[in-house]
């Protein structure tokens, strides 16, 4: 881990407005994400999501975003204009959605999507961004990049197009990356090869990841350190290899209710919720 | 209970056989819950909507407590076998209450005293009264799998088929859902089979274990040979590793 992290959150606060009164959806976060692989996990609702998006500034109205300090590499992201976000979303960091069917253009071949990425962010010919769009396909392990190129989200299996995805957010050579559940909608041995492909970028490049997932097996396998996050707040922050051993009760209910195939349970164990986990 | 014979499906689309499953074979004994684990595309859940009746097999290859069975069925072999679908947000009809969907079963088969059942039903399953007259969309995801459960006990059936029942849960959701059907089908007696990706989860809820790949059926196992590692197939070994977690080792 480098001294000046990546990203550095305090207190962040998201919240959606609304006729029942105001959601918060994160509450009180503080982190940072140095140059390494940082889980988020958690259950749906937990704002593990909202997270992310927040950091790339794209929490839609009437979403309100504050916190004390979040800076990108030394710049404040907070009140950043418009045009500014350009220069970074994208750019300089971006974000890998959970399921290609519904984050690809139907109707555009995958490799002109790969390749739009990199025209919208550096200026360059057509026929160099075709070559750098099939150097890309080809570094994320697509056998045939130059068939892959020529086809449509429908024709790929769900492996490939998760692939596809992370090609068009690494050829911009993001610094940070943010993979929202990148791998849930694939197979577990699919699932261990895009992981790889993620695992040596973090490695060769220097590219901070956010991996959120809400699978224990794989973010303590795959992750530096994790976050748990439980109705917003971020409950416990642990080294990955030692999330076995987590100490709040939230982390260790959930760990107990996942069967294993190590040993033989007769009834699992079901998560009881404290209300103080929220205070 | 479930007698399966070299069983294959072909799926026609225009000029094009795909062959979906190719001449499996396993027989599930009474009360034994039997379990399918396999890729997406490997044929697991063809195989349970064969054995459903919802598809045609290619040639005769189903006994079903003793009868053959094709597609063509009378209602006491359809009411003989349930179903419980992978996703709770898309298997229940969105304007139907839990009431509606419980009730139809029993008024398609006839069955007097719908309301002591669709109560006792909901209380079987761990729902609330106040859940009876609820739609889909004012119910968790976890409750809706409960109502989906419900709605596939409500007839009495022997044998249960689960699809996935809990891919699309949390954790902590998945596991009361495991819990309720491990309850259930000690207190119904019934013989079921479970689909899944998930070798955890199988390995947790059955005592024999199918591996399926491409169509095929790669290995049979128990439960305690799959935990142990004991699998003998290269296919099986690289599933359950992968099951393990992500291994930085080069591969």
């Amino acid at each position: 881990m480098s001294e000046d992290p990546l990203i550095a959150v305090e207190d962040l606060n998201v919240s959606f407005p609304g006729r029942g009164g105001v959601t918060h959806a994160v509450r009180h976060a503080s982190f940072s994400v140095g140059r390494e692989r940082l889980g988020i996990v958690g259950e749906s609702g937990s704002g593990k999501s909202t997270t992310g998006r927040a950091l790339l500034g794209l929490i839609p109205r009437p979403g309100v975003v504050s916190a004390k300090r979040m800076s990108f590499a030394g710049q404040d992201l907070r009140a950043l204009p418009d045009a500014q976000w350009q220069a970074l979303r994208g750019r300089r960091m971006s974000m890998v959605m959970q399921d290609p069917k519904y984050s690809l253009n139907p109707v555009m071949q995958v490799g002109r999507q790969v390749q739009e990425t990199y025209v919208l962010h550096h200026r360059s010919s057509e026929a160099d961004a075709r070559r750098r769009a099939l150097a890309m396909l080809d570094a994320v392990k697509i056998r045939d990049p130059d068939l892959v190129f020529n086809l449509y989200p429908h024709q790929l299996s769900g492996g490939m197009g998760q692939r596809v995805m992370i090609a068009m957010m690494l050829i911009a050579e993001p610094d940070l990356l943010i993979a929202d559940e990148p791998t849930s909608a694939l197979d577990v041995t699919v699932q261990n090869e895009v992981l790889r492909i993620l695992d040596d970028l973090v490695r060769d490049r220097g590219m901070g990841l956010i991996f959120i997932s809400h699978n224990l097996t794989i973010v303590s396998s795959f992750c530096d350190r994790v976050l748990v996050m439980y109705g917003g707040r971020i409950v416990e922050e642990c080294k990955a290899i030692e999330l076995a051993a987590a100490k709040h009760p939230y982390t260790r209910a959930l760990i107990k209710a996942a069967p294993s195939l190590d040993h033989v349970q007769t009834e699992l164990s079901v998560v009881t919720r404290d209300p103080a986990w929220l205070t | 209970m479930i007698d399966v014979q070299d069983l294959s499906v072909t799926f026609r689309n225009g000029g094009r056989a795909v062959r979906a499953v190719k001449e499996v074979s396993f027989a599930v004994a009474d009360g034994e819950t039997f379990g399918i684990v396999g890729e997406s595309g490997s044929g697991k859940s063809t195989i349970l909507k064969a054995i459903a009746g919802l598809i045609a097999a290619d040639a005769p290859a189903l006994t079903i407590n003793g009868t053959a069975m094709g597609t063509q069925r009378n209602k006491a072999q359809r009411r003989l076998m349930q179903f419980v679908f992978q996703d709770p947000y898309g298997s229940l009809h969105p304007r139907q209450t839990v009431d509606d969907c419980l009730r139809e079963p029993l008024v398609i088969h006839g069955i007097d005293g719908i309301d002591a059942k669709v109560m006792e039903a909901l209380a079987d399953v761990g729902l609330q009264p106040q859940h009876r007259f609820r739609f889909p969309h004012q119910l968790s995801g976890g409750q809706r799998q409960r109502v989906a459960i419900a709605r596939a006990l409500i007839l009495k059936p022997r044998i249960l088929l689960l699809d996935e029942p809990t891919s699309a849960l949390d954790v902590s959701i998945q596991a009361e859902i495991l819990n309720l059907i491990a309850r259930l089908r000690s207190s119904y007696r019934l013989t079921s089979i479970l689909v899944s990706h998930d070798l955890a989860v199988v390995a947790h809820l059955c005592a024999r274990i199918a591996i399926m790949q491409n169509g095929q059926l790669v290995e049979l196992l128990d439960a305690a040979s799959l935990r142990s590692g004991a699998a003998k197939e290269p296919y099986s070994q690289e599933l359950l590793a992968a099951s393990r977690g992500f291994t930085r080792a080069t591969a």
